[in-house]
C-alpha cells in the first residue's frame, strides 16, 4: 500500500520537452512509473521516448486516461500549468518547478482549495512509493519499498533520512516532498492525515524546518488521532532570523517560526524528536522494534490461551461452549475468545 | 528583496498612497536644494531621515565613521523647523555610522538622508500586509498602537490587533475597509480619507509583487489627512522578473560582500559568525548540516547551498568563498548526490583545493549517486582529505579536527 503514488497511477508529465521534464521523464521511465502522456504548448502529435505529446492536459486526460501529473515548467508558467491540470481533471499534482511567484501561488491555492484534488509542492523533490512508481526528481535507488511513510519540506535531506531508513531496513512505503515554499498544496497535515489512513504505512518521519507553523498544526492533529510511531526533525537550529535560509519558506520572522519552538510542539505531541539529523532512521528503527515487542507481548498471551485449550483436545470438542460459559463469569478477558470460537463453530 | 524608505514612498505614490512628502539626498552638496524645493512647496518643518535598511533608526545612535567609540548623535531621525538645524543634523549622519537594534552592533553606513515635511498629526495608527502562510492569504493588519514595534503590541495586547484576510479572486472589499476604519476609531474626514488610502496601499502591494507592507506610524493629521509617516517595503524575489523597476532599487551597500560575490555564481550563500564552513546541496540539508556542525562542538560559519546542479565550477567558486572568511577553521562538505555525480563534486574539491593551498582541514562526506568512486578518486589524490561514510561520521570527524586546532 501506499499513497498518492500507487500501481494505479497514469503519468502526464507537463512541460515533457523542457530540459528538466526531458530528463526526469527518461528517469521516471527507467524506475518503471507508468509515463502514459506528456504536454508541451504546440508540439502535440509528437513522441518523446515513445511518450505522445499533446498541446493540452485536457487531451492527455482524454486519450490516455492520464490521472496524475507532474509539472517541469518553468516558474512563470507553472501557476498556470497547475490549474490547467486542475481543470482537466487530474487528481494528482505534483508541481517540482522552484520560484513561483508567491501572488501566483496564492490564487491556484484558493481556487483548488475545497475541490477534490491533491496538489504536493511547488518547490519540492516529488513523490515516490518505492517498488512501485516515482513521480519527480528524486535519485530512485536509494529506496527501498517498506513500511515507513516520509513527509519533508526538503530535498537532499529527505534523500539523507530515505537512505537512513533503508540503511537499517525499514524501507519507505511513500515519500512525500511537500515542498520549501510559504505557499504549498499539501501541508504536514494533509500528508500525515493520509498515512495515518495507508494500511502499508507502520511509522512516520517527519521533517521540518524554521518558518511558518505548518510544523505545529500537524503536531496538533497528531497528538489527537495518530497512534503510529512518529519521528521529527527540524532543520535550521542554528539559522539567523529574518534570513531566508535557501526555501523561500524557511525564515523566522517577527520572532516566530524558530526551531526550537517547532520542536517543542512535536515533542509536546508524543513525537520522537531528534537533536541530530544523523539520528532519524535509529530512531525510527527504535520505535518500530519497541512497537512490535509491545504486540509480541500481546501475541504471546493471546498464544498461551490457545495452547491451554488445545492441551485437551477431545473434551474442547464439544463442551467448549458450556465450559466457556462458566469460565465467562471467571475472566472477562477470555469472553472474547469463546465467542469467536462459537461464531467458527456456527460456520463449520 | 528590501528597499529603502525613501523608494518605498516614490513606488506608493505611484498608486496614488499619500506619502509624507520629502527629497532623498546622497550629499550635502544636494541638501540647500532640497530644503528650498521642500520651501517652494509651502514646507517649513523637516525631518531628517537616515536610511539603511534596518528598523529602530529613530531610537538608533550615529557613531563617528572614524572612531567608533565616538557618539555623534542619538537618533537618526531628527526633526526640526530651522533648515540651519537640519544642516547641522544632516551633517553629523551622513557617512556616519547607525547602530539601531535591528542593524546588529556593527551598525550600517549612512550613505542616504531623507530630507521630508514635518507633520502635525494627532493620530498614530499601524497598518501592515502581509502573507497569513496558516490560511494562505494576505491579510491587513491595523492597530492604533502606532509608532511602536508591532511584535510587542502583538505579544502584549494582541486584542489591539485587528485583521483583516483578502480574498485572492476578488481582492480587497469596501465593507473591509470600512470595518478596519471602524476599528481604527476613525470618523469624519479622517474615516472618508482612510477609504481610499487603504485601497490603493493594497493594489500597490499586490501589484509590486510585495512580500511586506508596513506603515508604522499611519498619521491622522492636525486637518485629517490620512498619511504615510513611514514606509517599509519587501518584495518577493520569485517575482522580481516582472519588475525590472524595483530591482532598480535594489543597494548592494547594505549586502554583505561575499553574499553578493555568490550569488553571481548561482551559489545561495550566507555568512555567518562561526569557525567551521560548509558546502551543501539543497537547502534543507544545508541547515542541517549547520545544525549538526554545533552538535559537534563547532559553530557554522555559513549557510551555503550549492543547489541541485553542482558541478566542478560551482564546488570551486563555493570554496574560494568560504576561504575568504578569516573566521574559518575547517570546513565540511556535505553531498548527497542524486542527479549530481559525486565523483565530479569529488573531481572539484581535488582541483579546487590544488589550486588555492587550503590550510583547514577539510571533512568531505559524499553519498548518493558515484559516491564509491568519489571516495577512491579522494583516498588516491595526494591532498588529505577526512573522509566521512556517514552524516553522523561526518559529525565526529569535524569534532576531531576543532579538537587538533
Amino acid at each position: 500500500m501506499a499513497i498518492i503514488i500507487d500501481k494505479n497511477t497514469r503519468l502526464v508529465v507537463q512541460g515533457i520537452t523542457g530540459g528538466e521534464g526531458s530528463f526526469h521523464t527518461t528517469q521516471m521511465l527507467e524506475y518503471g512509473t507508468k509515463v502514459v502522456a506528456g504536454v508541451t504548448p504546440g508540439k502535440g502529435g509528437t513522441e518523446f521516448q515513445g511518450v505522445p505529446v499533446f498541446n493540452t492536459v485536457e487531451d492527455a486526460v482524454k486519450i490516455q486516461k492520464a490521472n496524475t501529473s507532474v509539472i517541469f515548467v518553468p516558474p512563470a508558467f507553472a501557476a498556470d500549468a497547475i490549474l490547467e491540470a486542475a481543470n482537466a481533471g487530474i487528481k494528482n499534482i505534483i508541481c517540482i518547478t522552484e520560484g513561483i511567484p508567491t501572488n501566483d501561488m496564492l490564487k491556484v491555492y484558493n481556487d483548488i482549495k475545497g475541490k477534490d484534488i491533491v496538489l504536493v509542492g511547488p518547490n519540492c523533490p516529488g513523490v515516490i512509493s518505492p517498488g512501485i512508481a516515482k513521480v519527480g526528481i528524486m535519485p530512485g535507488f536509494i529506496h527501498k519499498k517498506g513500511k515507513i511513510g516520509v513527509v519533508s519540506r526538503s530535498g537532499t535531506l529527505t534523500y539523507e533520512a530515505v537512505k537512513q531508513l533503508t540503511d537499517v531496513n525499514l524501507g519507505q512505503s511513500t515519500c512525500v516532498g511537500i515542498g520549501g515554499d510559504p505557499i504549498i498544496g499539501s501541508r504536514f497535515i494533509d500528508i500525515i492525515k493520509m498515512f495515518n489512513n495507508d494500511p502499508g504505512t507502520e511509522g512516520i518521519i517527519m521533517i521540518g524546518e524554521i518558518g511558518g507553523n505548518a510544523e505545529e498544526e500537524a503536531a496538533e492533529f497528531i497528538k489527537k488521532n495518530v497512534k503510529k510511531p512518529v519521528v521529527g526533525f527540524i532543520a535550521g537550529r542554528t539559522a539567523p532570523p529574518g534570513r531566508r535560509m535557501g526555501h523561500a519558506g524557511a525564515i523566522i520572522s517577527g520572532g516566530k517560526g524558530t526551531a526550537a519552538e517547532k520542536m517543542e510542539a512535536l515533542r509536546n505531541a508524543g513525537i520522537s524528536v531528534v537533536e541530530s539529523p544523523a539520528e532519524i532512521g535509529i530512531t525510527m528503527l527504535k520505535a518500530i522494534e519497541k512497537l512490535k515487542a509491545k504486540k509480541a507481548v500481546v501475541k504471546k498471551t493471546t498464544v498461551r490461551k490457545k495452547v491451554t485449550r488445545v492441551t485437551n483436545p477431545v473434551k474442547v470438542k464439544k463442551t467448549v461452549t458450556q465450559k466457556s460459559i462458566e469460565k465467562k463469569k471467571e475472566d472477562k478477558s477470555k469472553k472474547h475468545h469463546k465467542k469467536s470460537d462459537k461464531k467458527k463453530n456456527k460456520k463449520k | 528583496m528590501k528597499i529603502h524608505e525613501f523608494q518605498a514612498k516614490e513606488t506608493l505614490k505611484k498608486f496614488g498612497v499619500p506619502v509624507q512628502d520629502g527629497i532623498a539626498i546622497k550629499s550635502m552638496l544636494e541638501f540647500d536644494d532640497a530644503i528650498s524645493k521642500l520651501q517652494q512647496r509651502g514646507i517649513n518643518q523637516f525631518v531628517v531621515k537616515s536610511q539603511i535598511h534596518a528598523g529602530g533608526r529613530g531610537k538608533g545612535k550615529v557613531y563617528d565613521f572614524r572612531n567608533r567609540e565616538n557618539l555623534v548623535l542619538e537618533g537618526g531621525v531628527k526633526f526640526t523647523t530651522s533648515p540651519e538645524k537640519a544642516a547641522e543634523y544632516a551633517e553629523k549622519i551622513l557617512g556616519n555610522i547607525l547602530v539601531t537594534h535591528q542593524s546588529g552592533p556593527e551598525g550600517k553606513v549612512v550613505k542616504t538622508l531623507f530630507i521630508a515635511e514635518g507633520l502635525d498629526y494627532k493620530k498614530e495608527l499601524y497598518l501592515g500586509i502581509l502573507l497569513d502562510r496558516t490560511v494562505s492569504k494576505n491579510v491587513i493588519m491595523a492597530s492604533t498602537e502606532g509608532g511602536v514595534e508591532i511584535e510587542k503590541v502583538a505579544a502584549e495586547t494582541p486584542e489591539k490587533i485587528i485583521k483583516e484576510w483578502i480574498d485572492p479572486a476578488i481582492g480587497l472589499q469596501a465593507y473591509q475597509a470600512r470595518k478596519l476604519a471602524f476599528a481604527l476609531g476613525l470618523e469624519g474626514n479622517a474615516f472618508k480619507n482612510f477609504i481610499p488610502f487603504i485601497k490603493s496601499l493594497y493594489k500597490a502591494y499586490e501589484s509590486t509583487d510585495a512580500s511586506l507592507l508596513e506603515i508604522n506610524p499611519l498619521v491622522i493629521t492636525n486637518d485629517d489627512r490620512v498619511v504615510a509617516l513611514d514606509a517599509k517595503m519587501n518584495f518577493d524575489d520569485n517575482a522580481m522578473y516582472r519588475h525590472p523597476d524595483i530591482l532598480e532599487y535594489r543597494d548592494l551597500d547594505e549586502e554583505d560582500p561575499l553574499e553578493i560575490e555568490a550569488s553571481k555564481f548561482n551559489l545561495n550563500y550566507i555568512k555567518l559568525d562561526g569557525n567551521v564552513g560548509c558546502m551543501v546541496n539543497g537547502a534543507g540539508l544545508a541547515m542541517a548540516t549547520m545544525d549538526i556542525i554545533k552538535l559537534a562542538g563547532g559553530e557554522p560559519a555559513n549557510f551555503l547551498d550549492v543547489g541541485g546542479g553542482a558541478n566542478k565550477e560551482t564546488v570551486a567558486n563555493g570554496f574560494k568563498i568560504i576561504l575568504s572568511d578569516p573566521n574559518v577553521e575547517a570546513i565540511l562538505i556535505n553531498i548527497f548526490g542524486g542527479i549530481v555525480r559525486c565523483d565530479r563534486v569529488a573531481q572539484g574539491v581535488i582541483d579546487a583545493a590544488k589550486e588555492m593551498e587550503v590550510k583547514v582541514p577539510i571533512v568531505v562526506r559524499l553519498e548518493g549517486t558515484n559516491a564509491e568512486e568519489a571516495a577512491e578518486l579522494l583516498d588516491q589524490s595526494d591532498l588529505h582529505f577526512e573522509v566521512a561514510k556517514s552524516f553522523q561520521d561526518a559529525a565526529d570527524k569535524v569534532t576531531a579536527v576543532l579538537r587538533v586546532n
